[in-house]
């Protein structure tokens, strides 16, 4: 009877083992997994660098395309994208943030609250090309704005509020209720707490969903085909309602549809785009871990 | 005090605005689709409609070979992303110790602000030309290249979504199981993993969603070919998918002619898709959200 | 039940005080079903400490949250009844909620500091009223401090961030806020639940000296502070109202059972 009390802790059974094992391996199969979706990632990123960048100059950054792209710089391409990029934003950034706000603070809990957020799901899941249609039959052709900055921005804004709206909400959620309920303890309205309080804690994440949603709409290509995009434009636009040519539609043509297109060139505006991408994503993770290490709550 | 209720109340106005132009947004695209896209219904019989031949030259407007192969590179890329990209989550969530988590995650949301354009690239100047070398095929550019690459797109949203929803299963469940016995991995397939069920699902329902949307990765390395995919083999030959097909035709077609109304018709069945998979991926939710509540309440 | 107008006497100078807060019959009842409030009938006096304790889900925090109209927040399915403010019906529709709230000053359970500086918590509420000579947000900012015995602590670090404070410190800032506007009532829900004994001390000090100047509704946290702080006392039990009379009173000498049953100990 004194069996129970003396249990060696050594010996391990067979259960436990075969457990251990299991664990072990499903880690290891885990791991893997990792391994191999992140891999990729570097290995794209060192290589279109390292075939790109001997062909990064000031000239080509800054200079016009010639002999139909063949030769010269990209910079008409850097200068749609740039105000591109900044049409969308001028365009989505009121109307998401705005929206998130309304869903954040004011929305009530109803049949009609649902739908928007409904709408909001079914917005970030249409096909890229299908906003290019959009845009095309709406702005490009029914409103009369043609291939233009106006409606590629149009366009592209459309289809970066969802993004901006989601990512906004979360931000603004994630400020703790107490402070707003203490704003209006003291006789704040509904606005000013918003506007005094629960906003500028949520600006850190804000912005950087804001500069997510941008880096993608300035990626895109699809939305851009039908809408703003020209192919070999060497003059920069003078106006909302010029065409232009744009970074990644730049990429795109001169990748498939450029015979005897030097591959450096090909690799060297991969790695304008690339560093672009890289640049907004490091300033979205800076803007996001000095937020946290300086939260007040 | 009156100029302040009118500012605020101007303002309140214009956020409630905000709030519902998602409606107006997705009413909007859905009747400018409807618009340019409902004379196919009447320009071109339905047999001929879902025949099998797109060849619009010679008027055979035939979209069946355009779903299928949608379908089927939308089906490799989820045998791809969805094993890799769980199991990735399933890592960064649970096992990654912090050092680890604070590399991986600013490499995945890197994946995911990498252009489509971009990574159609790489798939002509280096995915194809592997394939067509190791799988000793005619030529690279096939289902299977643009299934690879689209999981490479995919892998990113279902990461974040799956993690985001791993992580937010409560603490007191896997301490829970851990008391009483569990190992850490069976704590992670028994407990946390069905508790985080509906998130993964719908991490995995936007991903195949993004899959299915996706418009320049597959233009560039699917080859093209609006053929039926007839079994397996077809995974490793050229197909074109709707979104492609839209894409690289509507530059070329005549205002208001079939063929333009009809690639109109092709983004409303993309529309119609995508809506499908949004509401499905929302009801889970929603569901998973209630039944939670009320074992939790 | 105790009827509205049966206003306890003060026993020592014999002198009847004016209720500062007239409650009728009020009835507030929530969605969930949780805290209501049932035919309420209550005399809150002017520039005094008015306790309302009892078990949890009694009603108290939703009563406090009555008066400065807080529970408008909250999703309220029944509200009737009256509840005057110096003969002023706070419930009317017409009633502007914004000048009421800055009337009457809230410290809440968990001291809430807002993530600005401790200067700025304070000039927070009288920016919001539109005051912005800074003459006057720094008088302001230094008699409530003062008010609040918290002025001596934190007198050189105004522009730090007031989450660096204690939280005994948080709480008293939390009160300073509650008197910056100057207001005509204090609402106070369990004010020292997460406080050491000495900050407890300091917050109950504090109260005994402002109740000259304003009328004082609290919750306390426990049966005790309820005997050592409250000149009236409120037993308050599912919602209704059980027992009200002056403080030395009901505890010593509680009328009714389960008054006495609560304050022995046996349930709770």
């Amino acid at each position: 009877m004194t069996d129970s009390a003396s249990t060696p802790s050594k010996a391990k059974p067979r259960n436990t083992k075969r457990r251990n094992l299991i664990q072990r391996l499903g880690y290891a199969g885990l791991i893997l997994a990792a391994i191999i979706t992140v891999t990729p990632i570097i290995l794209i990123v060192v290589y279109i660098y390292s075939r790109g960048l001997p062909a990064i100059s000031l000239e080509f950054l800054t200079a016009m395309p010639k002999d139909g792209m063949r030769a010269g710089g990209i910079f008409p391409a850097i200068v749609g994208t740039f105000w591109l990029t900044i049409g969308t934003g001028v365009i989505a950034v009121p109307l998401g943030v705005g929206a998130a706000i309304y869903l954040s603070e004011y929305a009530p809990d109803n049949r009609w609250t649902r739908t928007i957020r409904i709408a909001i799901i079914n917005l970030a899941g249409i096909p890229s090309v299908v906003y290019g249609l959009f845009g095309l039959g709406l702005f490009v052709l029914f409103l009369h704005f043609g291939t233009s900055i106006l409606a590629g921005s149009l366009t592209l804004a459309i289809m970066t509020i969802p993004v901006i709206i989601s990512t906004s909400e979360e931000a603004l959620r994630a400020v703790p209720n107490s402070f707003r309920v203490v704003s209006i303890s003291v006789g704040g309205t509904r606005w000013q707490t918003i506007r005094r309080v629960v906003l500028p804690q949520a600006l850190p994440g804000i912005l950087t969903g804001v500069i997510l949603g941008l880096e993608r709409a300035a990626g895109e290509t699809a939305p851009i085909l039908f809408t703003v995009a020209a192919f070999f434009l060497p003059r920069l636009p003078s106006s909302i309602f010029d065409a232009t040519m744009a970074l990644p539609y730049h990429l795109f043509v001169i990748s498939t549809q450029v015979p005897g297109m030097p591959v450096k060139i090909q690799y060297g505006t991969a790695v304008v785009l690339l560093t672009f991408v890289l640049g907004m994503n490091s300033v979205a993770t800076v803007i996001r871990s000095r937020a946290r290490a300086r939260r007040q709550w | 005090m009156q100029s302040r209720n009118w500012k605020e109340f101007l303002i309140t106005r214009m956020i409630k605005v905000s709030g519902y132009s998602a409606i107006i947004f997705v009413v909007m695209i859905f009747i400018f689709l409807l618009r340019e896209g409902s004379a196919t219904i009447i320009e071109v019989p339905l047999k001929t409609l879902f025949s099998t031949r797109w060849y619009p030259i010679e008027g055979y407007f035939g979209i069946l070979p355009l779903i299928c192969g949608s379908i089927i590179v939308t089906i490799g890329a989820t045998l791809i992303a969805v094993p890799l990209g769980v199991c990735c989550a399933i890592f960064i969530a649970e096992i990654a110790p912090r050092w680890v988590r604070e590399i991986l995650k600013p490499l995945v949301e890197l994946l995911a602000g990498l252009p489509s354009v971009m990574l159609g690239f790489l798939g002509i100047l280096v995915i194809a030309p592997a394939v067509r070398q190791i799988l000793n095929v005619p030529t690279g550019l096939t289902a299977f290249t643009g299934a690879i690459l689209l999981a490479g797109m995919a892998i990113p949203t279902i990461v974040s979504v799956a993690e985001d929803s791993l992580d937010s299963v409560p603490r007191t469940y896997r301490d829970a199981a851990l008391a009483m016995g569990a190992t850490k991995w069976q704590t992670i397939w028994r407990v946390t993993l069905p508790a985080a069920r509906s998130g993964v699902l719908t991490a995995v329902m936007l991903g195949v969603g993004r899959a299915i949307g996706e418009t320049m990765t597959v233009m560039m390395v699917t080859g093209n070919a609006p053929v039926m995919p007839t079994g397996l083999g077809s995974l490793f030959r050229p197909v074109r998918t709707m979104t492609a097909t839209i894409a690289a035709e509507m530059g070329e077609v005549a205002n208001g002619s079939v063929h333009y109304h009809t690639l109109f018709f092709i983004g409303i069945v993309l529309f119609v898709i995508s809506l499908l998979i949004n509401l499905v991926a929302a009801r889970i939710v929603f569901r998973q959200q209630k039944r939670a509540e009320r074992i939790l309440s | 039940m105790v009827s509205a107008k049966e206003t306890p006497t003060l026993v020592n100078n014999g002198i009847e005080p004016k209720p500062k807060i007239l409650i009728e019959n009020l009835t507030v009842r929530y969605s969930d079903g949780t805290e209501s409030l049932r035919q309420i009938n209550l005399a809150i006096p002017e520039n005094a400490i008015t306790v309302l304790f009892g078990p949890a889900g009694g009603g108290k925090s939703t009563l406090l949250r009555t008066i400065n109209r807080l529970n408008d927040l909250a999703d309220v399915v029944e509200l009737s009844g009256h509840l005057y403010l110096d003969g002023r019906d706070v419930l009317a529709k017409d009633r502007d909620v914004i000048a009421l709230r800055r009337n009457i000053g809230m410290v809440f359970a968990r001291p809430v500091v807002l993530p600005m500086s401790i200067r700025q918590n304070l000039t927070y509420a009288l920016e919001l009223a539109g005051v912005r000579d800074s003459e006057r947000l720094n008088q302001a900012v230094e008699e409530s401090l003062k008010a609040a015995a918290l002025w001596q602590e934190v007198e050189d670090r105004l522009d730090e961030p007031a989450v660096r404070l204690s939280g005994g410190q948080q709480q008293r800032l939390c009160i300073a806020r509650a008197l910056v506007l100057k207001p005509e009532v204090i609402l106070l829900d369990e004010p020292t639940s997460g406080l050491d004994p000495i900050s407890t001390g300091k917050v109950e000090s504090s109260l005994q000296v402002l109740k000259e100047d304003y009328t004082i509704v609290l919750v306390p946290h426990s049966v005790q502070q309820a005997a050592r702080v409250a000149d009236y006392a409120a037993f308050m039990l599912d919602g209704r109202l059980v027992e009200y009379a002056e403080g030395k009173l009901l505890f010593t000498n509680p009328k009714d059972q389960r008054t006495e049953d609560y304050v022995e100990g046996r349930f709770g």
